[in-house]
């Protein structure tokens, strides 16, 4: 299944916040956003998964979502967003239970998402007991249990020190290598962007546009051997950045 | 470098840096409520044995346990007791459950919130003592006019409570549900009830201290057994001593209602950080 972003424009309560964002999210790509702050990047996260309509275009789903997904546009939150009162496999089984699994079928999920993010040992344990880390982990367990036909990641890491950071990108570049699914990835760090997306779009300070789509060819796993490459890429996005953040900075000086 | 410091040390004051963090953070301590307690009581034994405090103004505590003995003895306080907790009881049960009930509807619906919260605001600060005689018209002098007085009294606050903490509620964990396409039921039982828990209990706590107010209140205005008929009937005989005794029984039901409240909290609210 593909995304398609057709030309979508929207206002609220008569500020233009995004104007005519016209974009394709490939099967099997991570297409990473980028823009500054207030741009609309959250704002069109939430058009793409169908938590709010845009006032003008639309999203399309290209094609059909495999048949055993559950959730086929499925959410990472910033803040995690996990149900207090619920231990770490009471989160996962919350998504599950809607769709009339339990019991054992449930169980079994729950064990293999929980292994795979390395949480088999905190099944028991309250979200108050965990790290940041953690927590996102359990956030990412949760979202694999649902099988998405696309990720949509909003700022996923920046609630986390730069050392946790590293290491859940790092699963992320695993996890994409091994299943290849299709996320699209909001972030303000350069780096990041860089590390996971096949395109990086750039968006214009508000209203956004696109200002321009940055093509990383590198294949994931091999990122860490073209240092160099990855470099001047990011030091172009910075360019780019930059000139909208002054821009916007002066906009703001004015009112 | 540490040469350096050692003669710095030497020609200018060295000295800690002043601490100013700390209280604001009350701790536990389970011994200072007894003890607290014991000398207030002997302070006013004392003063009743040597005769500085009038048995006319003020019995000595002993007298007024000696009234609660009698009383037990004459099974007449299983009576009272039994009498005032099953209005207690029912009033505040129903109140709660219709309390909920309309809280949750005002949270989650907007044409309950615009119908429910501006009668509760006109109606709650009604005094619901002013209201019984009307009860008592309606529904007659026996039990049903007190525990309308007490269902009454604790339904607003109750209503009150729950909306607020439905409001309250993170609204990204409800983002949350949605996002993973919960059915709305699904999100109101397993996402907006447990995250306004928390304010239905501490409303939970008011409403019940409200229910002990107003019961007593009704029992006074007409009731056979009761509490509340036991000191109004003390302070008629100017039996000051059984008047100690009957206050003292109802401190003690509200001491065990926020003792059994607290034990909710810590059980069900487990999860708070
Ligand atoms: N529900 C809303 N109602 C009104 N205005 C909103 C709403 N949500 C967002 N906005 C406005 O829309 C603009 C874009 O917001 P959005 O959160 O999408 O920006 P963002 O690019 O994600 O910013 P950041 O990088 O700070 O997260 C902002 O100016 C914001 O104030
Ligand atoms: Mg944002």
């Amino acid at each position: 299944m593909d995304l398609h972003l057709d030309h979508i424009s929207h206002n609220y309560d008569g500020t233009a916040v995004l104007s005519d964002i016209h974009l394709d999210i490939p099967k099997g790509q991570i297409v990473c956003i980028i823009g500054p702050s207030g741009c609309g990047k959250s704002t069109l996260l939430r058009f793409i998964g169908g938590l709010e309509k845009p006032t003008e275009g639309q999203v399309l789903q290209v094609g059909n979502p495999p048949e055993d997904s559950l959730n086929p546009l499925t959410y990472i939150f910033q803040d995690f967003a996990l149900l207090p009162w619920r231990t770490v496999s009471g989160n996962v089984s919350l998504v599950l239970e809607d769709h009339g699994i339990k019991g054992n079928a449930a169980d079994a999920i729950i064990k293999d998402v929980l292994a795979r993010t390395k949480l088999s040992d905190f099944a028991d344990a309250l979200p108050k007991q965990l790290s940041g880390g953690m927590k996102q982990r359990v956030a990412i367990a949760r979202a694999l249990a649902v099988r998405p036909a696309c990720l949509l990641m909003d700022e996923p890491l920046s609630a986390l020190d730069s050392q946790t950071r590293e290491l859940l990108m790092d699963d992320l570049v695993d996890l994409w290598v091994r299943e290849n699914y299709t996320a699209v990835y909001v972030t303000h760090n350069l780096n990041e962007a860089v590390r996971l997306g096949h395109k990086v779009v750039v968006l214009s300070r508000r209203p956004g546009k696109i200002r321009e789509i940055v093509e990383i060819d590198i294949p994931l796993q091999d990122r860490q051997a073209h240092e160099h490459l990855l470099s001047e890429k990011q030091a172009h996005l910075w360019e780019l950045m930059r000139e909208e953040a002054m821009a916007a900075d002066q906009e703001l000086a004015h009112v | 470098m540490s040469d350096n410091s050692l003669t710095r040390s030497e020609t200018t004051a060295t000295q800690p840096v002043p601490y100013r963090g700390g209280g604001f953070s009350p701790k536990r301590a389970r011994w200072v409520a007894p003890v607290v307690f014991v000398i207030l009581i002997t302070i006013w034994e004392g003063g009743a044995r040597l005769g500085w405090i009038s048995p006319i103004i003020l019995p000595a505590p002993s007298e007024a346990l000696n009234a609660l003995i009698d009383l037990y003895n004459s099974g007449d306080l299983i009576r009272h007791l039994s009498a005032s907790l099953q209005r207690l009881v029912g009033g505040w049960f129903f109140g709660t459950l219709l309390g909920v009930a309309f809280g949750v509807a005002a949270g989650l619906f907007t044409l309950a919130r615009a119908g429910i919260v501006p009668l509760v605001a006109a109606i709650f600060p009604i005094p619901k003592i002013a209201l019984l005689p009307l009860f008592i018209i309606w529904f007659g002098i026996g039990e049903e006019s007190k525990i309308a007085t007490i269902l009454f009294g604790t339904f607003f606050p109750t209503v009150i409570a729950v909306y607020g903490g439905v409001d309250n509620v993170d609204r990204g964990l409800i983002r949350m549900g949605q996002s993973f396409n919960l059915s709305w039921w699904s999100i109101v039982r397993k996402i907006i009830l447990p995250g306004a828990l928390p304010a239905m209990l501490s409303g939970f706590r008011i409403s019940a201290s409200i229910a002990i107010i107003l019961l007593v209140a009704a029992e006074m205005i007409g009731a056979e057994y009761g509490i509340g008929a036991y000191i109004l009937l003390a302070g008629n005989l100017m039996a000051m001593d059984q008047l100690v005794a009957g206050v003292t029984i109802l401190s003690l039901m509200g001491l065990t209602v926020s003792w059994i409240i607290g034990r909710l909290e810590k059980i069900l609210l487990r999860w708070r950080v």
